[in-house]
């Protein structure tokens, strides 16, 4: 009797272990996240949106090249990557057999767990030693390798969900394999693919590593892909190392910014896919 | 699959000519699209070895120079010329070997207790809430390091960890703000969410009749849990895990700002220290000579293959639990 009570008493006490560690657990996440809004809301105005950056020392000014830089580059990256990892992830799917599925597969995942830095030595040995020159376009390449894998395996994941009974139907409908998979098959996976693509572009928006040594970040405004290009989280980098305490709360508001737009990114994907599950169902 | 879904087809429409030519472009659209694919789906195993024989041709002159050496040797002096990654590599290793011990233990009390014990309600939101710390860019956990962590933990933790654990080389000497504990605590935030979601994932995959079994033998929740539940799920949570480790490992620019910054090994956890990635990150643009750079990019080359590696043995694992199903990547 006695030994059950203790035997009741320590399953207890774990699970008190494990509320502990739920609360440990989701407390940074508060931290974080109150921290941004306390040090970074303040700094928050229409110049931070549209003015460029002064120079050091002075007050004012914004970080209107990074936010249009930050959409470039993650722009071109998407151009680059969605096409590739759309492509490959319908490949994966279609072709289950084929020994390119396998290994497109396996180095996906191999990709996947690379280090951004990596991929960044990999985009500057490629494109800045060659071209002698720092650019936006090689930050772009490198964020899209790293955007690949992660839409490919969304990609392939939902087609693969897509029951067979609706291919079927449209084979027999007399429809070609191509439309078969174009209208029917990704049609209807559509709001997965959108979701993952979210998702990817969300996870490369907050990207700093890769675009150190390629993207570079630049005082200026610019829209040249071929030239050094700042990007809000390379702002953040710089202004958090840099001395000045006026450039400490930029670094707040630019992470604050930039974290808004991954929250956002975010949900969007969610809402992405919520409305599959309600078509589907 | 390609053969056997256009032959019924094929065969319907060979008696009227007019199908059979409209099947002809049936048949080189089908080419066509597959050959697209193909493409796509070729291009990403073409990438990885052209990134592979990239860092090889960067690293050239330092592999030249140094050979194998270069991970057992501790100095590094750009001016001199003389790279030995050694401090870089045990960086890398003891900052990531510290996160996973402060977030192995959390993060498996959260899997456990969102799929074994907590309320129904309250499963889904709390992991919501977790998965979103894995959203937050690096960057970001980096600046609230140091402005916001490295503080607390220079007047308050650490001098506590001292006077408790003092006679430990660990806990003991100077305490600097950025260092390799402070690296490892926000290694330990970063990596948390990702092992969290894996290993839950695992544990939903064991089968109820576990569970249920250890119950009726008078087991308590718990008792069913770690007897019952945990093993049937031990190399699916290793995986997780491992990938954990992965993560860390790469981690670059939250560990950049909160480690010191510093080539050489010291005892003391409150000492700054040095990893591979940092190294790299910092000193990429500031390289002036050919060896240099070839030296970072032998360190990104080592880099690269010890995580293919750790990730190649973390999906071994979770494989051999959830076999086929994605778990692990899905979780990525």
């Amino acid at each position: 009797m006695n030994r059950r009570v203790i035997r009741r008493l320590a399953s207890n006490f774990m699970v008190g272990l494990m509320v502990a560690a739920v609360v440990l657990a989701v407390l940074p996440l508060f931290f974080i996240l109150a921290d941004l809004v306390i040090k970074g809301a303040s700094s928050l105005s229409w110049d931070f949106f549209t003015k460029m950056p002064v120079p050091a020392g002075e007050t004012g000014g914004g970080v209107a090249n990074a936010i249009v830089g930050t959409l470039i580059i993650v722009g071109a990256a998407s151009v680059i990557g969605l096409p590739v990892g759309v492509g490959a992830g319908i490949y994966c799917a279609e072709y289950p057999a084929s020994r390119l599925t396998w290994l497109t597969r396996f180095v996906a995942d191999v990709l996947n767990g690379t280090p951004s830095i990596v991929v960044g030595v990999f985009a500057w040995t490629w494109i800045v030693a060659r071209q002698k020159h720092f650019s936006a376009l090689a930050g772009s390449v490198a964020l899209a390798l790293l955007m690949v894998p992660m839409v490919m395996r969304t990609t392939e994941e939902m087609i693969k969900l897509v029951p067979n009974s609706l291919r079927e139907a449209a084979l027999a409908l007399g429809y070609p394999r191509w439309r078969t998979s174009l209208s029917v098959i990704v049609r209807t996976t559509m709001p997965g693919i959108v979701t993952g693509t979210l998702l990817a572009v969300a996870r490369i928006a907050g990207e700093t590593a890769p675009l150190l040594f390629t993207a570079l970040g630049s005082q200026y405004l610019s829209f040249k892909l071929n030239q050094p290009m700042s990007a809000l989280p390379l702002t953040v980098f710089t202004y958090a190392t840099g001395p000045y305490e006026e450039w400490h709360r930029f670094a707040w508001a630019a992470a604050l910014v930039l974290i808004l737009v991954v929250f956002v990114l975010g949900i969007g994907a969610r809402l992405a896919i919520g409305r599959s599950q309600v078509s589907s169902g | 699959m390609t053969t056997a879904a256009s032959a019924p087809p094929a065969q319907a429409g060979s008696s009227r000519p007019r199908v059979s030519a409209s099947l002809q472009g049936v048949a080189y659209g089908d080419r066509a699209f597959k050959l697209v694919l193909t493409v796509a789906a070729a291009l990403i195993p073409i990438l990885l070895g052209f990134l592979l024989l990239e860092l090889w041709q960067g690293s050239r002159l330092a592999i030249a120079k140094f050979g194998l050496d270069f991970v057992r040797t501790s100095v590094w002096d750009p001016v001199a010329g003389q790279f030995g990654a050694f401090p870089l590599i045990f960086g890398t290793l003891l900052s990531s070997f510290l996160a996973l011990l402060i977030a192995v233990p959390l993060s498996l009390g959260v899997a456990i207790y969102l799929t074994e014990f907590a309320p129904k309600a309250l499963r889904q939101p709390v992991a919501f809430v977790i998965g979103l710390l894995a959203a937050i860019p690096s960057v970001v956990y980096g600046l609230w390091g140091i402005f916001v962590l490295v503080p607390v933990l220079r007047k308050t933790v650490f001098p506590l960890l001292r006077s408790l654990l003092g006679f430990l080389p660990f806990f003991s000497g100077p305490i600097y703000g950025p260092s390799m504990l402070a690296a490892s605590i926000i290694l330990a935030i970063m990596v948390m969410p990702y092992i969290m979601s894996v290993s839950r994932e695992v544990l939903l995959a064991v089968p109820n009749s576990q569970r249920e079994a250890a119950l009726a033998l008078g087991a308590t929740r718990w008792e069913a849990v770690i007897t019952a539940v945990v093993p049937y799920a031990r190399s699916g949570i290793m995986g997780a895990v491992i990938l954990g480790l992965g993560r860390a490992l790469g981690e670059t620019m939250a560990v950049t700002l909160l480690i010191g910054n510093r080539h050489e090994i010291a005892a003391s956890l409150f000492a700054p220290g040095y990893t591979m990635a940092a190294a790299i990150a910092n000193e990429f643009t500031e390289a002036a000579t050919a060896l240099h750079f070839s030296a970072l990019t032998y360190v990104a080359l080592v880099l690269f293959v010890l995580t293919v590696l750790v990730n190649a043995g973390a999906r071994i694992l979770i494989w051999r639990v959830a076999r086929g199903s994605a778990v692990g990547s899905k979780a990525l």
